[in-house]
């Protein structure tokens, strides 16, 4: 059983629609905490309060008040843009980004879609966001975007190399590209994770996958696409409204994508971290929920420490540093299962 | 195989962009993100400062020169005052000099803050600014506490202060002194010797020392380059030849000698400096009447004079022209922002736009200062 | 090397270039120089090792509201730590003075701005345009005898 939903419905319309459906009511709620944590992470790392007033509690309705503002505000369309390809791009990037929950296991008892190549399909659906940007880049007919969005193309395309390469290594160690089968891998007690596995490559690999999905995000010191301070706001400045905000909730719901494939590869997934004690399907939430958002607020401490890449660093730390160490890491962890 | 056709792009940076530091406008000819050509152009904050001048009394252009460097002001008015009492051949009190060394100092760490901190949003770390500012906040305090205005204080008047300063004001000072000795080290530690941030401003934009000296630069900009000059030391003024101090220059320990870094690093190490001086100044203020020599009329008699002193941003220089009258003949101000922006062409050739932020950053301008 | 000396240099140099000379009764020491060669007493001034004026200060537009204009060079040299003062003045009729941009690039801006406010030509300069004020503004403002426009761009500018 790895849909609970099929148990109750069997395959059918209704069990489509609803497993299609039951990220998305996952991701709204999630992308307003995630904005507010970060809101509040970044406060007080630079000593300061944050939101203290909105909803009373610390600031907690800030996201909500902003979410509203943002849906109220004028829907601009510049008059040299292209009008279509404009106005698709936003739903591009987060069609990209949503395509991927479908095989992400939320619980042993919850995932999308079963297919045997989950974490391959989530790779290549990801890659569907490169496209959005690079026309929301090209429609805004403004030079600020459309520098933007080159460096977007680049960014992605060589990132995902790297990140495709660590995410090998551990397909050679669970034997499986199911997602389900991989974190099936790892059950018992937490020293059975992969991150600990054929030690210490497979947390050398885990490095790797985490430095190059900070990449994948636009997330700093890899912010080179929006770079405020260079570009405006890069591929998204002539964005506004709930244009915009879709654009700000792909980031959000990448963010979420990254974590969770990192948490299953190398942590465990929904597995508890003492063996059967709390384990189960609602257990199996709740870990990968939990873990996903660690690495989230990682995620979030990284951004407001360390200062922002140039485009040929970036493009060498991928090609010259992250490509040949997982390479290498393939090798090793490959050796060591044939020989094992 | 016929050769790819590419063209070079103009694009406009600002007077709207958040890292050209105000409303400057930079043309920018790209090759892809190699620039070709940076062309500044100014004059959106021009305010006619000098011909304001020549309408007012000597005592009233000081608010005016406040709002030149406006993250400066202590510094504009030390200059301006210098200049007019030299017309008048005033002696001033010591003590009151000894206070206008001290403001001027606390004005330089608090100018440099905001240029380091501005520095690091600029590179993208965004954190390091918001320290900058919770320190800055405290110099702030101390001028408040002292002349109730926070940012353009018109505190310094020709012949004597506007007001003295209280024990209350040494104490925090002291304070201040305390609590900001760890924290240049936290910065160093968060932003300076960070990594990425060295990659980032280390060869680049690198300025050898004549150029910098024929374009006229001056202050962290020309010390950067390796040339040991700086007026306290130089061309001393005030009562600085009092106090024991260093002139800092830059070293080229992460890149080559007039990178990027060095230039941001010489404020770092000037703001330690600028504490040492205050150290000594705080302690041997001694005691007078800090209203006492100041005239009734400014009447200065007929006769120029160029006067200079180091801002934070490098050498202000007043020429004033005195027809006898009760207002300025001539009153020019060479701001040090001016010289130091016009060689931003001869340092930003080649480099990428990410690079061209930095440059700008590191060079340290103050729109208001530039157009006056 | 004192005011004196600098003058007695130039006038060796130079027998015809020097107009005036004043270094009692004022703060700095001045030398007005013939207008046409103020370019050759600047070169020389910046090449001679011992005088190595390397550092231009300021350059200045002034209005002496005599029907003449004039520029004011401080100069200074960093390696010899002496400074002099050169002053220029030419008619409001025909304010021509060449450019000494070629050896202090200093000049460039401040030459610029004296353009600008003054309406001080210096030839040979490689981009004498308007710099603080915009490109189509009537007159220079710090002339003695400047009338602001009307109008600029139907926008009202006396207040």
């Amino acid at each position: 059983m790895h849909n609970f939903i099929t148990y109750y419905l069997g395959t059918g319309f209704w069990t489509s629609l609803l497993s299609s459906i039951l990220p998305l009511i996952w991701i709204f709620p999630y992308a307003l905490v995630a904005m507010w944590i970060e809101l509040k992470v970044s406060a007080h790392m630079q000593d300061r309060l944050g939101p203290m007033r909105t909803g009373g509690w610390h600031g907690w309705a800030q996201p909500l008040a902003d979410v509203a503002k943002l849906m109220q505000k004028e829907d601009i369309i510049p008059v040299a843009a292209d009008k279509a390809l404009y106005v698709l791009a936003p739903v591009l990037v987060f069609i990209g980004s949503y395509a991927a929950y479908a095989a992400i296991p939320f619980s042993p008892a919850y995932i999308g879609a079963n297919i045997n190549l989950g974490i391959f399909y989530i790779i290549a659906v990801s890659a569907i966001v490169v496209l959005g940007i690079l026309m929301a880049g090209w429609a805004s007919n403004n030079k600020w975007s459309l520098l933007g969005a080159m460096r977007t193309a680049a960014q992605l395309v060589s990132y995902e190399i790297p990140s495709s390469l660590a995410v090998l290594a551990v397909i050679m160690v669970a034997g499986s590209m199911n997602l389900n089968d991989i974190c099936a891998a790892q059950s018992g007690w937490f020293w059975n994770w992969f991150a600990f596995g054929r030690f210490p490559f497979l947390f050398i690999t885990f490095v790797i996958y985490f430095i190059a999905s900070l990449a994948e995000t636009n997330r700093a010191p890899f912010d080179i696409p929006e770079a405020e301070s260079e570009l405006v706001a890069g591929y998204h400045t002539e964005y506004s409204g709930m244009r915009f905000a879709f654009f700000y909730l792909a980031e959000y719901a990448n963010m979420f994508t990254v974590s969770a494939v990192a948490t299953l590869l190398f942590f465990g997934g929904w597995n508890s971290p003492f063996g059967a004690f709390m384990s189960g399907p609602v257990w199996g939430l709740f870990w990968l929920l939990s873990k996903a958002m660690v690495l989230i607020f990682v995620q979030i401490w990284l951004r407001w420490t360390l200062p922002r890449f140039r485009v040929d660093q970036l493009m060498y730390l991928s090609w010259k540093v992250l490509t040949p160490f997982a390479l290498a890491n393939i090798f090793i962890v490959g050796l060591w299962t044939v020989l094992k | 195989m016929p050769e790819l056709r590419t063209e070079e792009m103009v694009l406009n940076m600002g007077p709207q962009h958040p890292s050209t530091h105000g409303v400057l406008r930079i043309e920018l000819v790209v090759d892809g993100e190699v620039v070709v050509e940076a062309i500044p152009h100014i004059g959106y904050l021009h305010r006619c400062f000098e011909k304001h001048a020549e309408a007012m009394n000597y005592q009233q252009v000081v608010p005016y020169c406040d709002r030149m460097d406006y993250l400066a002001s202590m510094s504009n008015d030390f200059s301006y005052v210098l200049g007019v009492e030299k017309l008048l051949k005033i002696q001033v009190p010591e003590r009151v000099e000894y206070i206008r060394v001290i403001m001027a100092e606390l004005q330089r760490i608090a100018s440099h803050l905001v240029a380091v901190g501005t520095y690091g949003l600029d590179i993208g770390a965004f954190t390091p600014f918001l320290y900058c500012f919770r320190d800055r906040e405290m110099i702030l305090d101390l001028f408040e506490m002292t002349c109730g205005a926070r940012l353009l204080y018109n505190y310094m008047w020709p012949g004597g202060l506007s007001h003295d300063i209280t024990p209350a004001f040494i104490e925090k000072t002291k304070a201040f002194i305390k609590h900001f000795r760890p924290a240049v080290k936290e910065l160093n530690d968060l932003l300076s010797y960070n990594e990425i941030f060295v990659k980032r401003t280390a060869n680049v934009g690198i300025l050898p020392a004549d150029v910098a000296v024929n374009y006229g630069a001056s202050g962290p900009t020309l010390r950067g380059s390796g040339v040991k000059w700086d007026l306290r030391k130089d061309d001393p003024y005030s009562v600085y030849h009092k106090f024991d101090w260093d002139v800092v220059v830059g070293t080229g320990e992460m890149g080559t000698l007039g990178d990027c870094w060095d230039r941001y690093m010489v404020k770092v190490w000037e703001m330690e400096q600028s504490l040492r001086i205050i150290e000594q100044a705080i302690d041997n203020i001694p005691e007078g009447d800090v209203h006492a020599a100041i005239p009734k009329r400014v009447r200065p008699p007929v006769g120029e004079v160029y006067v200079r002193s180091e801002t934070p941003r490098g050498e202000l220089g007043y020429y004033i022209v005195s027809d006898g009258g009760q207002s300025p003949f001539r009153l020019k101000a060479r701001a040090p922002s001016f010289s130091n922006l016009s060689l931003l062409p001869a340092i930003s050739r080649g480099y990428l736009i990410a690079d061209m932020i930095a440059i700008i950053g590191s060079v340290d301008i103050v729109l208001g200062d530039v157009d006056r | 090397m004192n005011a004196n000396e600098i003058h007695e240099r130039i006038k060796t140099a130079f027998p015809d270039a020097i107009i005036e000379f004043k270094s009692e009764g004022v703060f700095e020491p001045f030398i007005v120089i013939r207008p046409e060669l103020i370019r050759e007493v600047s070169r020389y001034l910046f090449e001679e090792p011992d005088l190595n004026f390397d550092y231009l200060m300021s350059l200045s537009g002034v209005d002496f509201n005599d029907g003449n204009l004039g520029v004011v060079y401080h100069l200074h040299s960093m390696g010899r730590k002496h400074r002099i003062v050169l002053k220029v003045r030419v008619s409001k009729g025909k304010p021509d003075v060449p450019s000494v941009e070629s050896i202090w690039k200093t000049a460039n801006w401040h030459e610029r701005e004296a353009f600008d406010l003054f309406g001080i030509l210096f030839l040979n300069h490689p981009d004498l345009r308007r710099i603080l004020l915009p490109d189509d503004w009537e007159g220079f403002p710090l002339r003695k005898d400047y009338k602001v426009q009307e109008y600029y761009q139907g926008m009202k500018v006396p207040y």
